[in-house]
């Protein structure tokens, strides 16, 4: 299952130190911005009295690994989804697809790559939190393995039954996400995505491009039969034709 | 439509002409310098909440859609056998060919670095729907570029690769077809994946087979206009009796598409948002009564079918409509998710605008100097019009 982050955001104060520290860790230029660019990979919003925290969810399945046409972005074994900038040729298709609208791109830049939260993984190789968490000193953002923030989830929202809304936000998401969150009013009026599909929407082209081996041997056979028959039909009447001007010649 | 029309019939007129091409040119030049020196954001109105426009809406969908055509009609002549219809195929691959260039070009400014374009073929994705259509590009440009290779070769003599490619013509037309029905229908994948951003009204998951079946329509309308265009051009006559069959066979492809899509809108419960009359609304009753309930009921009737300014104009509705679809699709569907409004840029517009004309200017050449309509280059000989 890997490791991931659970946000909780009654915790959150909105100090923006994840933020700052993800900037550094990555050596992003400029000010953290309002909302996620090219250059700020997590911001935090408030929102209804809460503070919440924008950031790559980390899909389990991920669309935008799916959609990407040369495998750019990839999901690791350890939870992040990354993202290698020498192979991207800039199409942009991960971010008409992503289903939280998180990658985002260099429109300044005349070579122009995408951004977004990699979830420190190389941080996370070396056995390291990632940034955003060790940076958090509210434990309004926590790293850990998948299975313990789960658990650690369920067990904030069971002893604080009335405090939070009875949802892990990310558990079932576009087919679950690495990182996680939870919080005491619901999950869209935060700005977060709650009519997603369950099953995750790289499914739904996988169905289809699964099936072009097949499609292919079918439909190739298919369109020489017609050629083969069609030919055939040809070939059979102007042998008619000659053998009836034959018998006609020698009459 | 119109417009490109009299621009076509000028042809004749270079001093006209090459002023209008030229600053087409130079202004599609400056795009250009702008785009890869201060970046997509400076020419584009594209932005993070909308980062596909009408180079990918209008160029990518389109230019291939409307290049359907070539396989359609390769299909007809080269595998039903249908020989009657054998006088059209070539302006229909030179069509298809162009339409494919057309695409490439536009892909070289709109991808980030399009200097990587040859990544697809050493770094594989085969989940991804991009990676089908790199690879259906690449390789039916190509099946288009050696389809029409005989039409080139004949003009300079060499008879002897034209003729070996002629005996391969029949495993280059199923291969051409074949591409054809993946490549189209992969364009409707690729909206397959954003199920919670399109709109209801268009979002399907018959989408691969609805772009199938209505570039067929669209890709024989487009067979009509061009016999038009290049009569008016270059006062020829209209195939009448090719053409008016072929409007047939437009009409049984707008039918079934027209009924999926309908469908399409009951699985979804969509129809509500039709009668709400909202923008998306409005513009999908737009879409589906110029683009297929009027060309599906006009060339219904033989009697306007084979009346030349009733063909053309159904085969109009039918290529507009589609061009419209596209955009809804691309732009109109995908606007309320996305939280914003998109309108191309000048600069976009000019990126386009001087891609057709130059596809348009292409053409015109290739037909007066190579035999692409029957009878051989149209003006080589002497011309009766003034200033050929």
């Amino acid at each position: 299952m890997g490791m991931g982050l659970l946000f909780d955001a009654t915790r959150c104060v909105g100090c923006g130190a994840c933020s700052s520290a993800c900037k550094e860790q990555n050596k992003l230029p400029g000010p953290v911005e309002e909302v996620l660019t090219a250059y700020t990979w997590t911001t935090v919003q408030p929102r209804e009295g809460l503070n919440v925290r924008r950031m790559c969810m980390h899909c389990e399945v991920p669309t935008c690994a799916s959609v990407c046409p040369v495998a750019a972005l990839v999901k690791t074994p350890e939870g992040p989804v990354v993202y290698d900038a020498l192979r991207c040729m800039g199409c942009r298709y991960c971010m008409m697809a992503c289903p939280f609208e998180i990658p985002k791109y260099q429109w300044d830049r005349p070579v122009p790559i995408v951004g977004k939260c990699i979830l420190c993984s190389g941080r996370i190789k070396e056995g390291k939190p990632t940034a955003c968490a060790e940076a958090c000193a509210y434990e309004a953002t926590v790293f850990g393995k998948k299975e313990d923030l789960i658990w650690e989830a369920r067990t904030r929202l069971r002893q604080k039954p009335g405090e939070y809304v009875n949802h892990v936000y990310g558990l079932t998401e576009a087919g679950g996400t690495s990182v996680m969150a939870i919080s005491s009013v619901p999950f869209d009026k935060l700005g977060l995505k709650t009519k997603l599909p369950g099953e995750p929407p790289a499914m739904r082209t996988w169905q289809v491009l699964s099936n072009i081996p097949d499609f292919v041997a079918v439909w190739g056979v298919l369109l020489y039969g017609v050629h083969w028959i069609t030919a055939r039909r040809e070939d059979v009447a102007n042998a008619e034709a000659k053998d009836n001007g034959r018998e006609n010649g020698h009459d | 439509m119109t417009d490109t029309a009299t621009l076509a019939s000028r042809r004749f007129r270079p001093g006209f002409w090459t002023i209008v091409a030229g600053i087409l040119f130079l202004a599609f030049l400056t795009v250009t310098v702008i785009r890869f020196t201060k970046g997509l954001g400076a020419v584009t109105n594209l932005s993070d909440k909308f980062p596909w426009g009408i180079w990918i809406g209008f160029d990518l969908l389109c230019g291939v859609g409307l290049a359907a055509g070539a396989f359609t009609l390769t299909a007809v002549v080269h595998l039903f056998n249908l020989k009657k219809f054998e006088p059209i195929v070539r302006p229909t691959i030179l069509t298809g060919f162009l339409g494919y260039s057309f695409v490439i070009v536009a892909l070289l400014l709109d991808l980030g670095q399009p200097w990587r374009i040859w990544h697809a073929i050493i770094y594989w994705n085969p989940h991804s729907v991009m990676f089908e259509v790199a690879w259906c590009v690449m390789l039916y440009t190509t099946v288009l570029a050696v389809e029409f290779a005989p039409v080139v070769l004949e003009r300079f003599g060499f008879n002897a690769p034209a003729r070996f490619i002629h005996r391969l013509i029949t495993p280059l037309v199923i291969l051409g077809v074949m591409l054809s029905t993946l490549h189209q229908s992969s364009l409707g994948t690729l909206y397959l994946i954003v199920p919670s951003k399109l709109h209801p009204l268009w979002y399907s998951p018959m989408l691969p087979v609805q772009f199938y079946i209505s570039a067929i329509g669209a890709g024989i309308g487009m067979v009509v206009l061009e016999s038009y265009l290049s009569k008016r051009a270059f006062h020829r006559h209209l195939e009448m009796d090719l053409l008016e069959p072929l409007a047939r066979g437009m009409v049984v492809a707008l039918g079934i598409y027209g009924l999926m899509r309908l469908q399409a809108i009951q699985r979804n419960h969509a129809f509500g948002s039709i009668l709400e009359f909202g923008y998306e609304g409005r513009m999908f009753l737009l879409e589906f009564t110029l683009g297929v309930i009027l060309p599906v009921a006009l060339m219904s009737f033989r009697r306007l079918r084979s009346d030349p300014n009733w063909l053309v104009g159904g085969a109009f509705l039918a290529v507009l409509g589609f061009v419209m679809n596209r955009l809804n699709v691309s732009i109109t569907g995908m606007e309320a998710a996305s939280g914003t409004r998109y309108m191309p840029s000048a600069m976009e517009i000019i990126v386009s605008v001087g891609l057709v004309a130059t596809g348009m200017a292409v053409f015109a050449f290739a037909v007066r100097n190579f035999s692409i309509f029957p009878g051989g280059p149209i003006g080589a000989g002497p011309d009766p019009k003034p200033g050929a």
